[in-house]
């Protein structure tokens, strides 16, 4: 056999043009992604990615766990919205047992995720601005992400992998004054986006840096698969919280944020907009959350409360019984997605009856959308290139998986 | 919530306005139909898929314009094998429907879907990395996960969950 080089290579295509080596641990691709250039001068001519330093096998590892054991590697693929991918597996698997779930649990659930998709977002326009060079933001960004770590820390003991929904329901009630804290923190917080904005909503290198460039249509980023704020960004309605809603989304009134030119200001817009929508929603989860059990009522799936194990002998037996030796579903299989911080997150899961998912594939919105970002940078300068990256959002985590 | 039973009647599905659709452009195309959990799955023919992807695609009245995902199952032992899985979108519509193509072990060929969606790239690169199913007609279809010079395809249900020690 002939001997392959282990990782892609890439030649150059004309005299003029070299070949550019960018990452894998350059700082601005966020995590592990390798960009091959081919460039002209300062003018890029082609861009290949080259991913999967971070594959861990993520999803032949649930194929030997149990449906409840899975939630914690949940938290692993996308580190920076944990709660969203706890959501889309237990949505996943909920569907796959038929299992009704109360209302206050869904609530709670749209509380964590809202909550989530503010800290994924900040760490996003953090680490976006300091790409650019705007280094202020960043700092500013982590003093309001240390709140809402701290709540996480509170409902679930983590910080960051939180792994706080179970199939069923939620993993514990939160603890006394975390709604307090956390109603705290929404009315403080839209004068912090104010903050964000002031810093670089009008500034004019900022406009510079982001204002035409990197574009993508409508049509394009819809034929490569991109979804979320880079499909919005690009003139595209679409959100799934909205349009196929899940887990009580229909009962929230929130804005689609929407912007028309396509780059990577577009994109930029939507998301501080989205910024202002989840802590809406934050608050009305928060004013109108419904009282009743944060667990379905259903003794084989979901663990019963620590009190009970005490107290009641058919308590611990179920308890022993779903421990050890899981929880049968039955067999069928199921597509569950939702709108996560960067697109349509996706589980499919293939139940065969037993105890252990038969399959589990997550569907990365971050896949598709860096499919979108030759699409962008090409032609364009190296500089650009930064930006490009930084605007799609990019979670390695999740692409390699 | 006790869940409903499947649909796989044919006859019963053929009121869904995607399977009418692929029916009335080809019937033997359509190898089977499942109506489970409030999802659609239809099996499609190999030889069909390309055509069938355009054709919903291009529908006026449900348009599927988004690929959200392609990925496959593996059935190991039993045959046919492969399940290579599509997940189609409408966005105007807000539907969706899923496609399937059975794949036997020793021919584990189907046409690429890159033409009639680019996103298809690296999806379908994907499940050649992982299960080794090759799709004719994609332009780059080299291993995206793995190292280049990885033996064995680690998704395939034969694959140790440690891996070959």
């Amino acid at each position: 056999m002939a001997h392959l080089s282990p990782t892609p290579t890439l030649e150059p295509t004309q005299d003029k043009t070299m070949i550019l080596n960018m990452g894998p641990q350059h700082p601005s691709t966020h995590g592990v992604l390798r960009l091959l250039l081919e460039i002209d001068g300062e003018n890029v001519v082609r861009i290949m990615p080259d991913i999967g330093f971070l594959h861990t096998g993520i999803e032949k590892t649930c194929e030997a766990k149990f449906y409840h054991q899975v939630v914690p590697l949940t938290d692993r693929i996308d580190y920076l919205c944990p709660l969203t991918n706890n959501l889309c597996y237990v949505l996943a698997v909920e569907k796959l047992l038929g299992l009704e779930i109360p209302p206050k649990a869904q609530w709670l659930r749209v509380l964590m995720n809202e909550l989530t998709r503010i800290n994924s977002h900040l760490v996003w326009l953090g680490t976006h601005a300091l790409d650019i060079g705007a280094m202020t933001v960043f700092l500013y960004c982590f003093r309001e992400r240390e709140d809402i770590l701290r709540l996480f820390e509170a409902a679930s003991g983590q910080r960051m992998m939180t792994s706080y929904f179970r199939v069923g329901g939620i993993a514990l009630p939160p603890p006394l004054g975390f709604f307090d804290r956390a109603r705290d923190f929404a009315r403080r917080f839209p004068s912090c986006v104010d903050e964000y904005e002031n810093l670089l909503t009008n500034n004019p290198i900022w406009g510079m840096r982001t204002k035409g460039v990197a574009r993508i249509t409508a049509e394009d980023a819809i034929a490569l698969g991109a979804s979320g704020p880079t499909l919005r960004g690009s003139g595209v309605d679409f959100d799934l919280r909205r349009d196929m809603p899940y887990s009580g989304y229909e009962n929230f009134k929130f804005k689609v944020p929407v912007a028309q030119e396509g780059d990577v200001f577009a994109r930029y817009a939507c998301r501080v907009q989205e910024l202002r929508e989840s802590i809406a929603i934050v608050q009305q989860a928060l004013d109108g959350m419904p009282e009743g059990p944060i667990k379905a009522d259903a003794p084989k799936v979901v663990l019963p409360d620590r009190e009970k194990m005490k107290t009641q002998m058919e308590a611990l037996i179920y308890h022993f019984k779903i421990i050890t030796e899981g929880f049968a579903v039955p067999e069928g299989e199921v597509y569950q997605a939702v709108e996560s911080p960067r697109g349509e997150m996706g589980y499919y899961i293939v139940s065969d009856g037993t105890a252990k998912p038969y399959r589990v594939h997550m569907r990365a919105a971050c896949l598709a959308n860096l499919q979108a970002l030759p699409k962008m940078c090409e032609g364009k300068l190296i500089a650009d290139v930064v930006a490009a990256i930084g605007s799609i959002d990019i979670v390695l985590g999740e692409i390699d998986r | 919530m006790a869940l409903a039973p499947a649909i796989t009647d044919l006859e019963q599905l053929k009121g869904h306005p995607a399977v009418t659709r692929l029916f009335a452009w080809n019937p033997r195309a359509v190898e089977a139909a499942k109506f489970d959990r409030d999802e659609m799955t239809v099996v499609i023919e190999r030889s069909a898929i390309r055509e069938a992807c355009v054709l919903l695609r291009d529908d006026h009245d449900c348009p599927f314009n988004f690929l959200s995902d392609v990925t496959c199952v593996d059935r190991f032992p039993s045959e046919p094998r492969f399940e290579v899985v599509y997940h189609l979108l409408s966005i105007p519509k807000k539907e969706r429907i899923r496609l399937k193509v059975l794949l036997a072990g020793e021919s584990a060929v189907v046409d690429s879907v890159m033409p009639v969606w680019p996103a298809a790239n690296y999806f379908e690169r994907e499940v050649f990395d992982l299960f080794g199913v090759r799709f004719t007609g994609h332009p780059y279809l080299r291993r995206l996960l793995m190292p280049e010079d990885w033996e064995g395809h680690p998704l395939r249900k034969d694959y140790p969950v440690e891996g070959y020690r």
